[in-house]
């Protein structure tokens, strides 16, 4: 009999403390006062009851239908099978199709949408904050965030008719969606993509019609039938009147391809001829009759032709990679237009291009924003899991003495070899390296969330507020995606460490954490990509013009501190670094060659990322130290801490009270002390790093760029 | 045909609790509350009586703190139609309950009270049967299948060693078991309309009932922590040990 985990463990105790959920309440509520948000418009039918009931349904959902299968998904890599007509299908576990079923059935994917999409118009910072919860209990069971990624880039580029077809079925969860960029000559740099785009009809209903002819690597879902339907949003070329591909970016045009075409052509140009007005369709149109060709009732999108209609797409999976973690998602080599199938009679596949010719990478990149807050979530819950996973191990397992003896006189380590072992947890390392796990993890979290805020702002902010948001996102999005690409990975790191030999087998978690972790320095911009953009563009854009906004804000919080002695010191050193950062940003760009400012920039990221993660514990530790003082008064006041401040005008802050039912936990005290060290953690051992690397970037350090391929 | 459907407010099932410190109960202040699992069952079979068109409306009923409604607003979200919180601070015993539902039920005439068997934080296992005695109704308890046939419901009861199918007359109490069935998931769609949905609030003196508590809690103790285990040579050693020190065989 199936039933839910959920119900089975009311029997049992649980081991899963709900920590994380604390955490995330206490940042969305408390440090960034989210529910100022329902004073806008937009989210005026929420509450705070709202928001929690969706983290509630997301937390659910990720304990019953993810985590149980996380292992299942990577022992289970996907394999191909050959279907009839000598085509490859992909073949997944079946918690894989319960995972979407659960997910999609949820409303998650059209979390944000307008109600009349099946959407409840949700702060995105609640959405991405539901969408944390799946990503700890299984990253790679489920790609929805692409099928969301696709969606909303249609909404954003497309005709009405595109939407209608494509971006519904897929917020309703029955189709779902890629993204096609990469080739296997154009990874990083997309400007040498060669998949080809020729006109077949500019005139189909469904938008210029194209046939594309190319092939795609890397391609997340490319193919599986979790779904009925999968739209590709590909990445193409238009040739020019010569039939020549047109070097650069330029030529660039998005296209959606789908693997079955909505209907057959005819039918479509019907069901959306503007000339069919309502009351006009007559027949078998699968349009309802009585709506509007924009937007008509949920149930009336179009469905997929059954059986013999279905026209297949010429475009077929050529092969699966296989993968160091992330198994759960099929990572596919997809052909366009290799003859296998000829819809409409011939062969190509057929595209319908979004958007203008030439740009495609603006529309792709249109929710650029969102995609890498996202993969900075993955990364830091992937950081979490492994936390927990360690934090949990280090209280079980028994392990070594304490240190005892010693005198300043004779100072030695002695052991009692009669007591009985400690718990490894006793042991100040094994502190350390849980320490640095969360103050690595929590401290992400803080940031992203805060970007996500920030996103919120840029859509339903007033004007100026949401041009500063804009400014802010464009310097910090680059972090958002590669810090804790980089040091949550390092938490996994350290969550193997401290299971010793037994986080070096299957047996436990958190070797598949670090695996999983390991792709993410690596898709959405490599690493060292994101530093060009950081240091090459970001930072020097309209003339620092972010930069010097992303200073203001942290002075703010640096002002703030400086008048709380226990944070005092830490407000002190946050300058110190922010002013380096300014130095080293001049001096990289001091000779206005590019070779000699950009040949240090992953270490000018690392630098500035940490400076960011400083800036956002210290305001973190604001936040707590606020409340101690709110505490100990009779009537709890408004305090708006640091970051909280930002971009809110000071009717809203008024509006909700900024601790109003966001109380800390009643647990002796615990959860400030943990926040507050894990705050002193990356002020004591991780900010003195940032001199260190910015050394490099000051001089203008050449030894790397110089030496020559022959010396390597 | 209405159903009432009680849900209780509880510590959720993946909250640890600890005991206060005085023993005078456990510590539930700042600790994340959900809606009593036995008590989703119950809302779920009444969405899926109303899916089957044996009934008409559902009306969820919540006694309790005034943060009551966010479990009733939950039940809203899996489908009921309408919520009614009888708000009060005090301590509610079982009786209490069972007499606060008595007067909501003469009020709201239902044909079916379902409740969950038991809630998981005093596992008391009472209500649906003090309820079912104050009213002189049928009940069906530990229901692991429920039909209805025109005035009766046929209800699959778990019984010790195995299954008895009963049939009781309507009106009639039937409490949930785990098997029952498995309750759908809050869809973000589902949240936002039951926030919509009319939800009355109500004082126990609107329904004439005295809720002060019969029964005084002396002390609260954690359960006894588990010993360490012990390796036995061999066979002859672990028969020894279940006979003389266990004293089990
Ligand atoms: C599991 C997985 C899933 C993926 N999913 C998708 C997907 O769904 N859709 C999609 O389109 N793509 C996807 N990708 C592709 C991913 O985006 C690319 O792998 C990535 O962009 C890097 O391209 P590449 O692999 O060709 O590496 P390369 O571009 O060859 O880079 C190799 C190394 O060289 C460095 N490098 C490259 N150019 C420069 C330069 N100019 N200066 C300095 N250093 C440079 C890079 O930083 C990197 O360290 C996925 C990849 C993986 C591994």
């Amino acid at each position: 009999m199936v039933r839910r985990a959920h119900h089975e463990r009311v029997l049992m105790t649980s081991p899963n403390p709900p920590e994380m959920r604390t955490t995330v309440d206490f940042f969305l509520h408390h440090w960034l006062n989210i529910d100022s948000l329902t004073s806008r418009s937009r989210f005026e039918d929420h509450s705070r009851e709202t928001f929690s009931a969706v983290l509630d349904t997301a937390e659910q959902i990720a304990a019953d239908k993810y985590a149980p299968f996380n292992r299942e998904v990577d022992n289970e890599e996907p394999r191909t099978e050959t279907n009839q007509d000598g085509t490859l299908r992909v073949v997944l576990p079946r918690a894989t199709h319960e995972a979407w079923a659960a997910y999609a059935g949820s409303g998650m994917l059209a979390a944000a949408q307008d109600y009349d999409l099946g959407g409840m118009q949700l702060p995105y910072v609640v959405e991405a904050a539901a969408n944390m919860f799946f990503s700890r209990a299984s990253i790679s069971i489920s790609w929805a965030l692409l099928t969301t990624g696709n969606a909303n880039a249609i909404m954003a580029h497309g005709t009405p008719a595109q939407k209608e077809v494509f971006a519904k079925n897929e917020f309703a969860g029955r189709w779902a969606g890629t993204m096609c960029l990469s080739e296997p000559q154009a990874g990083s740099s997309l400007s040498d993509i060669a998949t080809r785009a020729v006109l077949d009809d500019e005139n189909d209903s469904l938008g210029p019609r194209y046939r594309l002819f190319g092939n795609k690597t890397w391609i997340s879902g490319g193919e599986h039938d979790v779904t009925e339907n999968i739209v590709h949003l590909v990445l193409a070329k238009i040739p020019d009147e010569n039939g020549k591909l047109v070097p650069g970016t330029r030529g660039i045009s998005l296209f959606i391809v789908p693997k079955f075409l909505p209907l057959p052509v005819g039918e479509v140009a019907r069901a959306f001829s503007p000339a069919r007005d309502a009351g006009a369709g007559e027949g078998k149109t699968a349009v309802d009759k009585d709506s509007n060709v924009a937007f008509p009732h949920r149930h009336s999108v179009p469905p997929l032709p059954e059986g013999e209609g279905k026209t297949r797409n010429d475009v077929v999976l050529a092969g699966l990679n296989h993968k160091l973690g992330w198994r759960g998602t099929p990572n596919t080599l997809l052909n366009f237009g290799e003859g296998k199938f000829k819809p409409l009679g011939n062969a190509g596949a057929i595209g319908y291009l979004v958007g203008k010719p030439g740009d495609g990478l603006r529309c792709m990149f249109h929710m650029m924003n969102e995609a890498r807050i996202g993969i900075g979530l993955a990364a830091t819950m992937l950081g979490m899991a492994g936390y927990e996973a360690s934090l949990q191990y280090a209280k079980d397992r028994k392990q070594g003495r304490p240190i005892t003896g010693g005198s300043t006189s004779s100072p030695r380590a002695e052991k009692n070899a009669e007591q009985p072992p400690v718990a490894l947890i006793e042991h100040a390392d094994i502190k350390r390296m849980l320490l640095a796990q969360k103050s690595y993890c929590e401290g992400a979290m803080a940031l992203l969330l805060y970007c996500a805020k920030l996103v919120d702002e840029t859509h339903t902010g007033a004007e100026a507020s949401a041009a500063e948001a804009k400014l802010l996102l464009e310097v910090l999005t680059p972090i958002a995606k590669s810090w804790p690409s980089e040091n949550c990975l390092e938490a996994n790191s350290l969550a193997i460490q401290i299971h010793g030999g037994y986080g070096y087998t299957r047996d436990f978690p958190v070797e598949q954490y670090w695996r999983d972790n390991r792709l993410n320095m690596i898709h959405e911009g490599t690493h060292g990509i994101q530093a060009m953009d950081l240091l090459g563009r970001k930072v020097v854009m309209e003339g620092g013009k972010g930069l010097t906004l992303l200073a203001t804000k942290i002075n703010d919080t640096i002002q703030k501190a400086f008048h709380i002695p226990e944070l005092a010191e830490h407000a002190q050193s946050l300058a110190r670094a922010l002013q380096h950062v300014g130095a080293a940003t001049k001096s990289a760009w001091s000779t206005g060659n590019p070779n000699e400012a950009l040949a240090n920039a992953v270490p000018y990221m690392q630098a500035f990322g940490h400076m960011v993660l400083a800036w956002v514990w210290l305001d973190v530790a604001l936040a707590l130290v606020h409340e101690a003082r709110v505490d100990t008064r009779a009537d709890q006041q408004v305090v708006g801490a640091g970051l909280t401040a930002l971009s809110e005008s000071a009717d809203e802050a008024r509006l909700i009270p900024a601790f109003a039912g966001t109380r800390l936990p009643a647990d002796g005290g615990s959860f400030r002390d943990g926040k507050l060290a894990a705050c002193r953690y990356f002020f004591a051992y991780e900010v003195p790093k940032i001199e260190a690397w910015l050394a490099v970037v000051k001089t203008r350090d050449m030894t790397c760029a110089n030496i020559s391929a022959d010396a390597l | 045909m209405k159903v009432l459907v009680p849900v209780k407010r509880v510590v959720d099932y993946n909250v640890k609790v600890r005991v206060k410190a005085d023993n005078s109960g456990v510590d539930i202040a700042n600790v994340k509350m959900s809606m009593n699992p036995f008590c989703e069952i119950a809302v779920e079979e009444a969405v899926r009586l109303k899916e089957k068109g044996a009934a008409t409306e559902i009306i969820a009923v919540s006694a309790g703190v005034a943060q009551c409604q966010e479990t009733l607003r939950n039940a809203m979200a899996i489908g009921a139609d309408r919520g009614i919180l009888i708000e009060t601070d005090v301590e509610l015993q079982p009786l209490a309950v069972a007499k606060l539902l008595k007067a909501v039920v003469d009020r709201e005439q239902p044909q079916l009270v379902i409740l969950g068997k038991q809630a998981i934080d005093d596992d008391a296992n009472q209500t649906g049967q003090m309820l079912a005695a104050l009213l002189g109704w049928g009940q069906a308890t530990f229901a692991s299948k429920v039909e209805i046939e025109g005035n009766t419901a046929k209800v699959t009861c778990e019984v010790d060693g195995g299954l008895e199918t009963i049939s009781v007359k309507l009106p009639a109490i039937i409490t949930t078991d785990l098997r029952l069935n498995e309750p759908r998931y809050a869809t973000l769609p589902n949240i936002m309309k039951a926030k919509k949905k009319q939800l009355d609030t109500l004082k126990p003196a609107d329904l004439g009932v005295d809720v002060t508590p019969r029964l005084t809690t002396l002390k609260v103790e954690e359960p006894p922590k588990r010993k360490g285990g012990v390796k036995v040579a061999d066979v002859a050693a672990l028969i020894d040990k279940l006979k003389n020190e266990a004293k089990v065989i």
